[in-house]
């Protein structure tokens, strides 16, 4: 068990033929990850890796054909949202949508459509899933994490290669590593994979990146503290980062005085989680 | 992207939002001028991208030309939290009878955009907000379906406006969803809308901010960037596609991936130094951007040593090697510089820069330390 993707899911990568999405379908390949089709626009019938992968034109027909229940999108941010919400329709309930720079508005509008169609997404511009041994769905370097029993989420990319970097190094392995994005508006929030940790088997421990912003932090704070029986230890990026030049009134009545790293850390404190200096120190918490 | 205030009235008007006669004005002159087009007394607004221009003194009345001129002169010569006012709004003053607050703005929590109004509109809103929060009104638009009618009608009884505003109100709540919508803004803000002593909706502010994402189908905007006021490092930075932004520390910062810049910069600190600047190079940096990014480094005097920490991943460890010995080619520097690369080649990388002369290492912590440590030697 893990969460999210393990072996036996069936992945296809939107964007196929594309620089980026050729280059991390042959690592996602190496990995094992099972990768059954892809989809580029126009380029329908054509394989791709050595003839190993067969491309298709829509989602539909690939899913069709393929039997697929999981997607990757690595297309260009302006043909993200479209790209999202043909996947929905097609009707593939686990969405990873890699994309840096999606336009905000754009992610409500796909948010709000694909919670109606009970379609789960992860990210965008975020690095994807990994369940060590198993599945790499996304860009995560597979060699940099072994498999075990920490579970891993983050809202930052590199940074979330770093403490998979630091555990592998004191042998520590993790169950599932999932990257649910830095922006504004995404699909999965903390609190959804915390649960998800909660209920997996597999899953004992689990480590949580966030960063400055938003008040996610802040409610998975509270789920640690009223349901997570599993320990938790944290870290908050952007400690020391200067506060922008604020201009409308808008955002700090919507916020309140909520998003700086000296709160989410006092809320992840009070709720008995571990908040590691610095990023090489969280593996050590545990 | 922030827009001023005249370049975001100029667009309410054209959604059918009235706003006040009057114009923009980069000298005390020229606001003469527009005084007496438009005689009567005048309003001279100072035009800078941040908060609270009226209580630093920014926004003044004159009853006449010369004094509009005299005030106008003051004005531009002030600085509002540290910006230099390089324009004015001159606008006809308004005989103000209530104050509203009125914005569209995203609630990221809710994953909709989200109407916010007030009675008690005006500089102290966030005063209000925080001591008497029902005071104000929040009502969530459905991102699929768009502002309704309704909805704006349902918004102006909650905050008791008079009945007979309501139907302006309503027009101006669809102009400003359309103005939010089709300019892809993460903020339209009119505070103060106000009722006029001649009984009419105007909007006296306007404030706007528009999604950087979704300027590629407005390039009309991107046209309107104020790079007046950043760094002119930032403005190349923003050439090159380089997230940049800069610090009063001593210690250059050169990072792939957001988080991981902060958090090089918050492992700094922890060891007792100052970043100078918060840098991404971003995914898949070119060896062109990386040394692009040194170069903006290395021109600020303050830097005493440079710290390159690079995670591996799509970016490979090499093409940053690469970047930095063009760069060094070209710059000569003068200040250690600390590099960690870990992830996708980082050996070939390593190889690369063996006889560069650079400071290596290991961990982040051990990189954070050893650029605190060269920084210090460096004064």
């Amino acid at each position: 068990m893990s969460i999210l993707v393990d072996k036996n899911t069936r992945l296809i990568v939107q964007g196929i033929t594309g620089n980026e999405g050729l280059f991390h379908t042959t690592q996602m390949v190496a990995y094992g990850t099972l990768v059954v089709g892809g989809v580029t626009p126009g380029k329908g019938g054509e394989w791709v890796l050595d003839g190993k992968i067969p491309v298709f034109d829509s989602v539909k027909t690939a899913k069709d054909a393929t039997d697929a229940n999981a997607t990757i999108i690595f297309v260009p941010a302006r043909f993200a949202p479209d790209a999202m919400f043909e996947a929905a329709d097609a009707g593939i309930p686990l969405i990873i949508c890699i994309t840096e720079g999606v336009a905000v508005q754009d992610m409500m509008r796909v948010r709000n459509y694909l919670d109606q169609k009970k379609v789960r997404l992860i990210g965008p511009n975020c690095p994807g899933l990994l369940t060590p041994g198993e599945a790499k769905v996304g860009i995560i370097p597979g060699d940099i994490a072994i498999p075990g029993n920490v579970g891993v989420v983050s809202r930052s990319g590199t940074l979330t290669y770093e403490v998979l970097y630091a555990m592998k190094n004191l042998g520590m392995g993790a169950s599932t590593c999932v990257g649910i994005g830095g922006d504004p508006v995404n699909g999965t929030n903390f609190l959804d994979v915390l649960e998800m940790f909660e209920h997996d088997p597999k899953t004992e421990k689990v480590i949580m990146i966030g960063e400055i912003g938003g008040n996610e932090e802040e409610k998975a704070a509270q789920y640690i503290a009223d349901k997570m029986t599993k320990p938790v230890a944290a870290f908050i990026a952007g400690q020391t980062a200067p506060a922008g030049k604020r201009m409308g009134h808008a955002g700090a009545i919507i916020e309140g005085g909520a998003g700086t790293a000296a709160d989410k850390i006092k809320a992840l404190e009070a709720a008995g989680v571990k908040v590691a200096k610095h990023p090489e120190e969280i593996p050590t918490l545990l | 992207m922030k827009l001023h205030e005249y370049q975001s009235k100029t667009i309410f008007s054209k959604y059918g939002i009235s706003i006040p006669k009057g114009r923009v004005a980069a000298t005390a002159h020229e606001a003469r001028q527009v005084a007496e087009e438009l005689g009567g007394r005048v309003v001279i607004k100072a035009q800078v991208l941040v908060g609270g221009r009226g209580k630093a003194g920014g926004v003044k009345l004159a009853k006449d030309p010369a004094e509009a001129e005299q005030l106008a002169t003051q004005i531009l010569s002030m600085e509002i939290k540290g910006l230099p006012v390089r324009k004015v709004l001159v606008d006809e003053a308004s005989a103000i009878e209530q104050e509203i607050y009125f914005a569209i703005t995203n609630d990221r929590a809710a994953k909709k955009p989200v109407m916010i109004a007030s009675a008690a509109g005006g500089i102290d809103i966030e005063e209000v907000a925080a001591k008497t929060p029902e005071k104000i009104v929040k009502l969530h638009i459905d991102p699929l379906l768009g502002l309704r009618e309704y909805q704006a009608r349902d918004v102006a009884v909650a905050i008791d406006l008079p009945r007979e505003y309501m139907k302006d109100f309503v027009k101006i709540a669809m102009g400003l969803w359309e103005v939010y919508k089709s300019t892809d803004a993460t903020l339209a803000e009119i505070n103060p809308l106000v009722i006029t002593k001649d009984n009419k909706l105007v909007a006296l502010d306007g404030k706007m901010m528009i999604d950087d994402s979704a300027l590629f189908r407005h390039p009309e905007l991107n046209e309107m960037r104020d790079t007046d006021e950043d760094a002119p490092a930032e403005i190349e930075a923003r050439k090159y596609g380089l997230s940049f932004i800069k610090l009063d520390g001593d210690i250059g910062c050169m990072v792939n991936g957001a988080g991981l810049a902060m958090t090089s910069m918050d492992v700094i600190k922890l060891f007792g130094g100052e970043p100078a600047n918060f840098l991404d190079v971003g995914g898949g940096a070119p060896a062109e951007k990386v040394a692009a990014a040194m170069r903006i480094i290395l021109t600020d005097p303050n830097v005493k040593a440079v710290l390159f920490n690079i995670f591996g991943g799509i970016t490979r460890c090499d093409e940053v090697a690469r970047g930095i010995l063009t760069a060094m080619d070209e710059v000569k520097p003068k200040v250690p510089m600390v590099v960690r690369l870990v992830g996708t080649n980082a050996e070939e990388g390593r190889k690369l820069l063996e006889n560069a002369n650079m400071i290596t290492a290991e961990t982040l912590a051990d990189a954070a330390r050893k650029s605190v440590e060269a920084a210090k030697k460096g004064k």
